[in-house]
């Protein structure tokens, strides 16, 4: 696909930039003390906190990830939806409060609150600072790739913008920006979602939906006997039944001086020939899109819906529906999802999209991603394990549990916390529709289906398309932000003051956070370019999956088991952080990247926190058991002491 | 050690109803998300049926979504009234 850019997308785009840093260094001059820099003085009310949490939550992965999910495999990119918002419900129910009760600047504070052990300030600021940097580094990365359809930049522009404005941001007024940012930001997000979706509404359903005033691309079908005569006149074969297409189903063909490759359908005539998309990597490097230079506009945008039924009967298009409607008359259609096979063709390799029309009520449930039909054993475990990671993953994210420093009480808290699951909640409610809307109205891009929710807008118009960008970009400085606040936090606070005892004023604290920040923004800008290309939620997976088997264990325990102890917390930590970072390192997933075939892995699973959560419970349970005399010993010579 | 919250906090005495109310709340959601879960994994062609006119799948994402800040609602609501009738 070619992208435009539009003037007012970044106008927009400046406007919105100008503003949060004019924002900063007005916050800059109140920001003289480490509570301020680090909890923004503990005094944002918690409707304020709630909507910062939202925009602090809804990353790039949330908004351009689960959107293009949806929009490509339907019911299980939402089903991210579900597992990211169920896990509020333990940060609400379980660690909100605490949190608040526990800690002063930093996840580690919590932890440590008991014992102020070295092991814990250690392990804690090291699995603060992986999950934030593979947290970061996605987050740079799609900034880099907004850059590109926004401004008409390269990559590392892009990641050099995000990294440049964020780190001001952070070293200015650290927290107090960063959660007005993130404030303005998530509420921005909601309206603009909520403005996308009522568009797709009004607009309702179509077999031939038009794109910013464009039709649909005509995918056509031609028929052809036995020996592949075509019945259109023009074409020849250029790779028959007997080539590596034939074998994997589809044909070459020739027309005018063109060639494009068709899917085989067997029928009584002998087949029926559906036009494909495809692209092809030379072994130069170099790629063309369906036989042409990417700026010839030739790879189309896809999506759409097959037959359309209402109530019954099929018709061409619905009109302006209500939601449940709209959801209704989707479920009852056919729609034309798109397969891919990758074929050899000599030196070349040749990715081949090839139409699927999928029953609706099909889409409208799991299966199409998660391999849950007729699944092996290993294949189950995959998808529990993920969920699993999604459930247990929010409540321990480093930059999430911060937030709980910034409200003056524990009731602020636990309110704040139900501000974030409306907001959220209402968000991936929306993502449904914004990603529905995108797998139905022709603006899907195959080759990265990121960019799904910003070519949803701008099938309504440039206007939209620009506010939703510019808002997607928004969205990154938002993350980012939280994310170097929690970084640097681990830095100066509990690396340098508690761990090694660098003893330093108030006013040495907030240096140090500035210049943390200015640090840990360089490496993450660093990142982002060296990263490029890599996919934007691979990484936040990770993040999750560490940070609940890291994290989640040892805080849980803290809470609601007496006998836990520093060591044992220390070990939770580590064999979290190891047994889930090791089991990722050597799946199938990282083999391929890896160069190697995925059978050949050690382990024939992707998702970790199944064996990693649990482990990280067993070895704090283990350790905390083997050093209770430590504790005892410890409270003795306190006694004997006082 | 430089810990403790970076604001004073007054005595809390609703604390322990609290832990108890969330705790219970959790495992009633866990239990209602386990069961989501373990259906979707052993027999996903359930959610493929018709329920109130959408497939069950999408009635229980919805389901979810909105009992979670049902729940949310409900344990402000009681933990709020503690606060009020333990901290007075």
């Amino acid at each position: 696909m070619v992208y435009t850019q539009s003037p007012l997308a970044i106008g927009l785009f400046i406007a919105f930039v100008s503003f949060v840093l004019g924002l900063s260094f007005y916050l800059a001059r109140r920001t003289s003390s480490a509570d301020s820099y680090y909890a923004a003085g503990g005094n944002i009310h918690w409707f304020t906190n709630g909507v910062a949490f939202a925009g602090d939550y809804l990353s790039a992965a949330s908004f351009l990830g689960i959107c293009g999910m949806i929009a490509t495999a339907g019911y299980d990119g939402w089903m991210y939806s579900i597992g990211y918002l169920a896990g509020w419900v333990v940060a609400l129910f379980l660690v909100a409060e605490p949190m608040k009760r526990l800690g002063k600047y930093t996840f580690t504070d919590a932890l440590d609150s008991k014992f102020n052990s070295k092991a814990i300030q250690l392990t804690a600021a090291i699995s603060t600072l992986v999950v934030s940097v593979f947290y970061l580094i996605p987050q740079m990365v799609g900034a880099g790739v907004l850059v590109q359809p926004l401004l008409g930049l390269p990559h590392w522009v892009g990641v050099c913008i995000v990294g440049i404005v964020v780190t001001i941001i952070v070293a200015t007024a650290g927290m107090a920006s960063t959660t007005y940012v993130q404030f303005f930001k998530g509420a921005l997000l909601l309206i603009m979602s909520t403005v996308l979706v009522i568009y797709v509404l009004t607009q309702g359903l179509s077999t031939s939906p038009m794109n910013n005033g464009q039709p649909y691309h005509d995918f056509k079908t031609l028929q052809a006997d036995a020996a592949l005569n075509v019945n259109e006149a023009g074409y020849s074969v250029v790779a028959g039944l007997d080539s590596e297409f034939g074998k994997a189903g589809f044909v070459k063909l020739a027309k005018d001086g063109r060639e494009t490759i068709w899917q085989l359908n067997k029928n009584d005539e002998g087949y029926r020939l559906e036009e494909t998309l495809f692209t092809t990597k030379m072994a130069d490097g170099t790629k063309t899109y369906n036989g042409s230079a990417k700026e010839d506009g030739m790879f189309f945008p896809v999506g759409h819906i097959k037959e359309l039924r209402v109530n019954g009967q099929e018709v061409a298009t619905t009109g302006a529906v209500g939601p449940l409607a709209y959801l209704s008359a989707l479920k009852d259609s056919t729609i034309v999802l798109w397969g891919k096979q990758y074929i050899q063709e000599g030196a070349n390799t040749i990715t081949v999209y090839y139409q699927k029309p999928t029953p609706g009520d099909r889409v409208l449930r799991p299966g199409l991603k998660f391999k849950v039909d007729n699944a092996t054993g290993t294949q189950t475990f995959n998808f529990v394990s993920l969920m699993l990671a999604l459930f247990c993953g929010t409540a321990a994210l480093p930059h999430i549990l911060i937030r709980y420093y910034t409200v003056p009480s524990q009731a602020a808290a636990r309110k704040s916390t139900i501000v974030a699951i409306a907001a959220i909640g209402f968000f991936y409610v929306l993502t449904l529709f914004m990603g529905m809307g995108a797998m139905t109205n022709g603006v899907i891009n195959l080759t990265d289906n990121n960019m799904s929710a910003p070519l949803l807008a701008l099938s309504f118009g440039v206007v939209l398309f620009s506010i939703i960008s510019s808002l997607a970009f928004a969205t990154v400085l938002g993350t980012v932000s939280g994310l170097i606040v929690a970084a640097s936090g681990a830095v100066a606070h509990d690396l340098m003051d508690n761990f090694l005892g660098m003893r330093m004023s108030d006013k040495g604290k907030v240096r140090a956070g500035k210049i943390s920040a200015v640090v840990v923004g360089c490496i993450a800008i660093y990142l982002g370019i060296i990263f490029e290309g890599m996919n934007v939620s691979f990484l936040v997976g990770w993040a999750f999956a560490v940070a609940a088997s890291a994290n989640l264990p040892a805080i849980l325990m803290l809470l609601f088991w007496k006998r836990t102890t520093a060591k044992g917390i220390a070990a939770s930590i580590t064999v979290g952080l190891v047994s889930s970072l090791g089991l990722i390192l050597i799946s199938p997933d990282m083999w391929v990247r890896y160069g190697y075939l995925p059978t050949d892995a050690p382990v024939s699973f992707n998702s970790p926190a199944l064996i990693s959560i649990p482990l990280s419970f067993l070895a704090l349970v283990v350790v905390s058991i083997m050093t209770q005399k430590d504790v005892v010993i410890s409270t003795a010579t306190e006694t004997a002491g006082a | 050690m430089g810990h403790g919250p970076a604001v004073k906090l007054g005595k809390d005495d609703a604390s322990a109803y609290k832990t108890k109310l969330g705790v219970r709340m959790f495992i009633a959601y866990t239990l209602v998300y386990a069961t989501f879960v373990a259906i979707n994994a052993t027999a996903p062609k359930m959610m493929q049926s018709i329920v109130l006119g959408q497939t069950a799948a999408v009635i229980w994402g919805f389901g979810l979504i909105g009992l979670a800040l049902v729940m949310a609602v409900i344990y402000n609501h009681f933990c709020t009234r503690a606060e009020v009738r333990m901290n007075s």
